[in-house]
């Protein structure tokens, strides 16, 4: 029961935000921490438990977007019905990168990953049926409530925090069932974990698919709040980049990795943004570089997995009757 | 119409020759070590972009601007080696994937800060005119950009292979601790790899720059023909690099001017991931 107090009291926390920072300014950035954290725990399924680092997370991101914007655009229907849609196309991609890129070593995975975002930008760049550079637009005033846009960032807040508890449940749930094992064992020695059976492939290539899946219902989310989307803000290499940066300086690996990361990184962006205006943007990336240059180099396992560290050598005496205690039946 | 294809596919012979050169220097690394080099394509275009300053800025010719910006890249991959390569090949995957990515974007958007992300490129009468060969018409700087190239990378070639810093290099690759025994060291050797393969970027760079577009995002896409043209190749393998770097060339170019200039680049990606399916063990490798 202990375990489950302090994802308690963050969750506490997260509801209780909206009702003591109220202006417009401070909602909308809650709403884009959560929908972050949403996509870059998507990531972290296959960036961090799976180790194998997507570099173009972003092509489910897009899917998912244009599958809610292309619903009203195309069909006049709620772009919630664009969700499922979105969510199949994003599988059905993974697989084909995955089969046969998750046999070869991890570089072949993200440089494909690479090529793929990077082609499908192209191609919806020039395909009219996609809005080509302008992109698709949603729903300027709501017909109904199933159009989900609204003025202000409360509704998106709250529908955010609930997706958000439903990735980390999945995601939660997937590393203490058979594939989170089999996940583990593969990350530490995939040649070990072979050798006894674990079917090394096949569980890289669920974890992709569940990721992608995943990650296709934070582009919806984003396209349904923005009401746009377009090559760039929807099948852009940044994208990946945030997704991905965000899980490894939170902690990839770990459940509540990515939503550390949003929490630094989001209001960060949208700070520098206010104060550098355009100018910015460039800046943006060369630090964002930078960071996760140096957690590479310094520090791997991301911010909580140093925290976790500290907090172990800070009570050196506690630490072998709190682990005597977790065997305990 | 004949002259045309022809003229095309000796252009794409050309460019192949600078794709095959930088190629060669993510080969040699990911052979000699098994780091893969994501910001391969970015050493490239700050090699361009050191081209670019010395001849705008400086006045100076492709006779200062190549060999400074070969040496500039060379010491900066001495720099990356110990700074950051040494370090991360020791740990996981995903950090080595992020270190090199990271850096990528840290040389991207510091170039993209400062010059911006306006196309550049330099007077076309750098490097004189154009030539008539048998009524073909190539760009002097084309041909000077490819032959330099085709040189290098088979003077790079015979290094590895017929003196004895690349037979060091290669014990150092086959085994570490028994290349050590035999007094080599493993960290000289590969920071060598380190400082080759990036001069080899900035010399590519430096050449292409006379008649390619110079812009901060031109590395990612250099960056997956680096890729697609080692994984074509084998790795490691230098003349597996020359071969399949020519080939990238031609087929680039043909597409382009069969299909539409826009589809050049998806056909290499789409001929990258085709080959990822079918053949991933590249065009002479062992299954």
């Amino acid at each position: 029961m202990r375990r489950a107090l302090w994802p308690l009291v963050a969750l506490a926390l997260f509801i209780a935000y909206p009702l003591l920072f109220t202006t417009p300014f401070q909602q909308r950035l809650g709403a884009l921490v959560l929908l972050y954290a949403i996509a870059a725990s998507a990531w972290n399924v296959v960036g961090g438990y799976a180790g194998q680092v997507s570099v173009g997370h972003v092509v489910f991101f897009g899917c998912g977007a244009y599958a809610a914007m292309g619903a009203y655009t195309h069909f006049a229907l709620s772009p919630l019905v664009g969700i499922p849609a979105g969510i199949v196309f994003s599988v059905l991609i993974a697989a084909v990168i995955g089969r046969p890129t998750l046999r070869l070593s991890g570089h072949y995975f993200s440089m494909a990953t690479i090529a793929v975002a990077e082609l499908s930008r192209l191609i919806v760049t020039n395909t009219t049926y996609l809005g080509a550079a302008v992109g698709l637009s949603g729903p300027t005033v709501p017909r109904n409530i199933f159009d989900l846009s609204f003025i202000s960032a409360l509704p998106y807040y709250y529908l955010f925090l609930a997706i958000l508890v439903i990735t980390l449940g999945i995601t939660w749930w997937m590393t203490n069932s058979r594939m989170g094992f089999y996940l583990r064992a593969i990350k530490d020695s995939e040649r070990a974990a072979r050798s006894l059976g674990a079917p090394a492939s096949r569980t890289k290539l669920h974890a992709y698919m569940l990721s992608a899946g995943l990650t296709s219902v934070a582009g919806a989310l984003y396209a349904m709040m923005f009401g746009f989307v377009d090559p760039e803000s929807g099948l852009g290499i940044l994208i990946s980049v945030k997704m991905l940066i965000m899980a490894a300086l939170g902690g990839a690996g770990l459940l509540f990795g990515p939503l550390v990361g949003a929490a630094i990184l989001v209001p960060l962006e949208e700070i520098s943004n206010n104060l550098l205006g355009g100018k910015g943007a460039g800046l943006t990336f060369v630090v964002y570089g930078a960071i996760i240059l140096l957690i590479a180099r310094f520090q791997p396992g991301g911010i909580l997995a140093l925290i976790n560290r500290l907090w172990a050598k800070r009570k050196p005496a506690e630490a072998p009757v709190a682990a005597g205690a977790k065997n305990a039946p | 119409m004949s002259f045309v294809l022809v003229q095309v596919i000796v252009g794409g012979l050309l460019l192949g020759a600078v794709y095959a050169l930088f190629s060669s220097g993510l080969t040699l690394v990911w052979g000699m070590m098994n780091v893969v080099n994501f910001a391969h394509g970015d050493f490239v275009m700050l090699g361009m972009y050191v081209a670019y300053v010395v001849y705008t800025l400086f006045g100076g010719g492709p006779l200062l601007g190549v060999p400074l910006a070969t040496l500039l890249l060379a010491t900066f991959g001495i720099v990356v080696y110990f700074a950051l390569i040494r370090d991360i090949m020791k740990g996981p995957m995903l950090a080595q994937i992020l270190g090199t990515f990271g850096l990528a974007l840290l040389l991207r958007y510091s170039v993209f800060w400062w010059f911006g992300a306006n196309f550049l490129s330099l007077p076309a009468n750098l490097v004189g005119g154009t030539l008539d060969i048998f009524g073909i018409r190539i760009e002097a700087a084309r041909l000077l950009a490819g032959v330099v190239a085709l040189l290098v990378t088979f003077g790079l070639h015979l290094l590895l292979t017929r003196t004895a810093l690349g037979s060091k290099m290669l014990a150092v690759a086959e085994d570490q601790t028994a290349a050590q025994l035999m007094g080599i060291r493993p960290d000289s050797m590969q920071a060598v790899a380190w400082a080759i393969a990036a001069g080899a970027t900035g010399l590519a760079g430096a050449l292409i720059a006379t008649f390619f577009y110079i812009v901060p995002t031109v590395g990612e896409t250099l960056g997956i023909v680096a890729f697609v043209t080692v994984s074509l190749g084998g790795f490691g393998s230098v003349p597996g690099a020359l071969v399949a770097g020519l080939l990238i060339g031609v087929i680039e170019s043909l597409s382009g001017y069969l299909i539409g200039a826009i589809y050049k680049d998806i056909v290499v990606y789409t001929l990258f991931l085709g080959f990822l399916w079918f053949r991933p063990q590249g065009l002479m490798g062992k299954s």
